[in-house]
């Protein structure tokens, strides 16, 4: 006897398409016009502030940046959908994130400036800091989750996660404690199409990123990633419904840019592909939306251009002000400070090494 | 009350879980089986599985969401099943548990604590007997414990579960049975960072954890040497000044230790001795280990861990010395 033992499918969802058109078969009534034009504005800074530290790296006033560039409608959509309460666990790319959650932007110029005073962000923003090896930041947020649900806290965990991320061990374990544990942990897949110089499909044979939560018995969606809309209404959903157990969003955007500043990416792919997407911009959709409405001008775009400049350059300089106290790294590695640690610290102090 | 080392920590464990509702614990087997050491016995029935939490089989998701956890309020108690297990969530440690406070310049911090028996001598299967303290201790930011007796085992458990510091809590697994002491039932805390002079002696130092005690101490019986033997208790941070008033008192020292002796805690310990007291030294400082490779397969353990005789003829060169 032979008979079906599973059978699962993936579902896509877009709302807005690269002409500005909204599909309002799927689109929610509950988004309004005026909310439209704060993800605009939302995607424009985060555009924006990813330029100024490009440029700052390029100065050597930066260290080695990770841009965030054709990625602003996964990163702005899901932000957005979140509630005050809800938690965020990044990996290294997600700034957009933590701007429009309101992380104050001198601390992320503090952490590309190389500080660990840049992650410290206040409390109530329910903020992870940036974590750099790939994927290992999953487990913390299933923990998270698991004790939102001890505690009794009406809190959703969105964590992100790249293509390549998906790959590596720790996502399937995070994913797997989560289901199995049944907490409020929602998954952003920012598949970005490319993990260094590895392409999307050479990543793995599986069809969608999102399929991956068949296999542990989750939900999972996959949306365009660059069409703000789709991303926002499929975290919106996935939130409600959090308390029900975790959730997958596959976003599926391009990375515009670099890997980081220290990658070339005309060593592995072509001018006609960043072109292809360069079509699909999630922020030009917006502005044609925008536009056709009579909500969006070029003066507006000039004004705001202008407002978000200065914004930067008044966080860059006061992040520019800061100046690095070596005991700070003694007194933070433990609730207390061992002997032999305040040896080396004493010895340092007395005979000037740090001068 | 008289108790072995697993009733011990099976005490103490209850009391951590009595006292702290944030506590809770999780791991492979660790409920309705009680843990393959039976440590956590009984507990999951007293506290319920919100607080006893069987997780699956997976030691990097076991660390990593202790993490997420520790980072949210609660006090997780982790039990990894084996050492050698453990590595597979050594990308947690080393990569998160040990810099989270400092990346955060201690704005988050991780009050955790995670279990694992260490060390062989008990015939069991390959990465079942690893001693993996020195890994744990290198990189700083993780407390490293390893008690050797029960009345230890118990105190330093309920001081790392009070502490808001991400602790690596190693138990020798030969010891967990070896022997019954007094143990007091209500809870009390062994500081942690602070060694134990076992035995007094003017003649000689013998520095020393985990496994290796109850052998050091039957060589000095045995050999009626006025040798004063101390119990490190806690790897990381190490209790320097303990050692050098001892070795400035006696002269001569051996480091003696189950871990493979490159690299190892003995040659940390001899460093600072050669830098802070060396001439309050007459011989040269001593040290044992196990060998410089793998821990072998069972049939052959009897060859690679140090025992009474290797120990002897490392404390006859250092009294000749």
């Amino acid at each position: 006897m032979i008979s079906e033992a599973f059978n699962g499918s993936v579902k896509y969802l877009q709302i807005m398409n690269e002409e500005g058109e909204i599909d309002q078969t799927v689109m929610p009534q509950d988004i309004s016009d005026s909310q439209i034009l704060e993800m605009y504005k939302g995607m424009m800074l985060a555009r924006a502030v990813d330029a100024k530290v490009l440029s700052l790296q390029r100065q050597g006033r930066a260290v080695t940046y990770a841009p965030l560039l054709g990625e602003e409608a996964t990163q702005i959509g899901t932000a957005m959908a979140m509630r005050k309460q809800d938690i965020f666990v990044p990996a290294f790319r997600q700034h957009g994130v933590f701007i429009e959650r309101g992380v104050p932007m001198d601390s992320l110029f503090l952490y590309w400036r190389g500080f660990e005073e840049g992650n410290v962000f206040p409390k109530e923003l329910n903020a992870f800091p940036i974590i750099v090896p790939v994927a290992t930041q999953m487990p913390h947020a299933t923990g998270i989750a698991f004790a939102q649900r001890y505690l009794k806290k009406d809190s959703a965990v969105l964590v992100y996660v790249g293509d390549g991320g998906t790959s590596e061990g720790d996502f399937y374990e995070a994913i797997n404690f989560a289901g199995v544990w049944k907490v409020p942990l929602i998954t952003i897949i920012e598949n970005n199409q490319w993990a260094i110089s590895l392409p999307r499909n050479e990543q793995t044979m599986a069809k969608t990123l999102a399929q991956k939560a068949i296999a542990v018995g989750i939900d999972s969606i996959q949306v365009d990633g660059n069409d703000v809309l789709a991303v926002y209404k499929a975290t919106k959903d996935a939130i409600t419904n959090s308390s029900k157990g975790p959730m997958i969003i596959e976003c599926v955007t391009y990375r515009m840019g670099l890997h980081t500043t220290s990658d070339d990416p005309t060593k592995y792919r072509t001018d006609i592909e960043v072109e292809t997407w360069k079509k699909k911009d999630p922020i030009e959709r917006v502005k044609k939306y925008l536009v056709k409405k009579g909500l969006w001008n070029d003066a507006r775009e000039q004004q705001e251009t202008e407002a978000i400049s200065k914004l930067v350059d008044e966080s860059v300089e006061k992040a520019e002000r800061f100046k690095p106290d070596p005991r700070s790294m003694f007194s933070t590695v433990y609730s207390f400070m061992p002997q032999t640690l305040r040896e080396e610290f004493d010895e340092a102090e007395a005979n000037n090494f740090w001068q | 009350m008289q108790m072995n080392m697993v009733s011990a920590l099976n005490n103490a464990l209850d009391i951590i879980l009595k006292e702290n509702d944030k506590a809770l614990i999780l791991g492979e087997d660790v409920g309705k089986d009680g843990g393959v050491f039976r440590v956590t016995e009984g507990l999951l029935e007293k506290y319920g599985e919100n607080r006893v939490v069987d997780t699956p089989l997976a030691e990097s998701g076991i660390i990593g969401t202790s993490i997420g956890m520790a980072l949210s309020g609660l006090h997780p108690i982790s039990e990894i099943q084996f050492a050698g297990f453990m590595f597979l969530g050594f990308s947690q440690l080393i990569n998160h548990a040990s810099r989270y406070r400092t990346r955060t310049r201690s704005n988050m911090s991780l009050p955790m604590v995670v279990r694992t028996p260490v060390s062989g001598g008990v015939r069991t299967l390959e990465h079942h007997s690893d001693s993996p303290e020195t890994y744990y201790s290198h990189i700083g930011g993780l407390i490293v414990v390893e008690p050797s007796t029960p009345y230890d085992a118990k105190g330093l458990l309920i001081k790392a579960s009070r502490m808001n510091d991400p602790v690596v809590f190693l138990e020798p697994t030969k010891l967990y049975r070896l022997f019954r002491e007094e143990v007091p039932e209500e809870p009390y805390e062994v500081t942690i960072g602070k060694a134990k002079v076992v035995r007094e002696g003017s003649k000689l130092s013998i520095v020393t954890y985990g496994t290796m005690v109850p052998v050091v101490k039957s060589v000095v019986e045995k050999k009626k040497l006025d040798a004063e033997i101390i119990d490190l208790r806690t790897i990381n941070p190490i209790d320097e000044k303990t050692i050098l008033e001892s070795v400035s008192k006696t002269g001569r020292v051996a480091i003696v230790h189950e871990a493979s002796l490159s690299f190892g805690v003995g040659a940390e310990i001899a460093a600072r001795i050669s830098e802070k007291a060396l001439y309050k030294l007459n011989a040269p400082i001593v040290r044992v280990g196990g060998n410089s490779f793998p821990y072998p397969y069972p049939g052959y353990e009897n060859f690679y861990v140090p025992n009474e005789k290797k120990i002897s003829y490392a404390l006859d060169k250092l009294l000749k010395g």
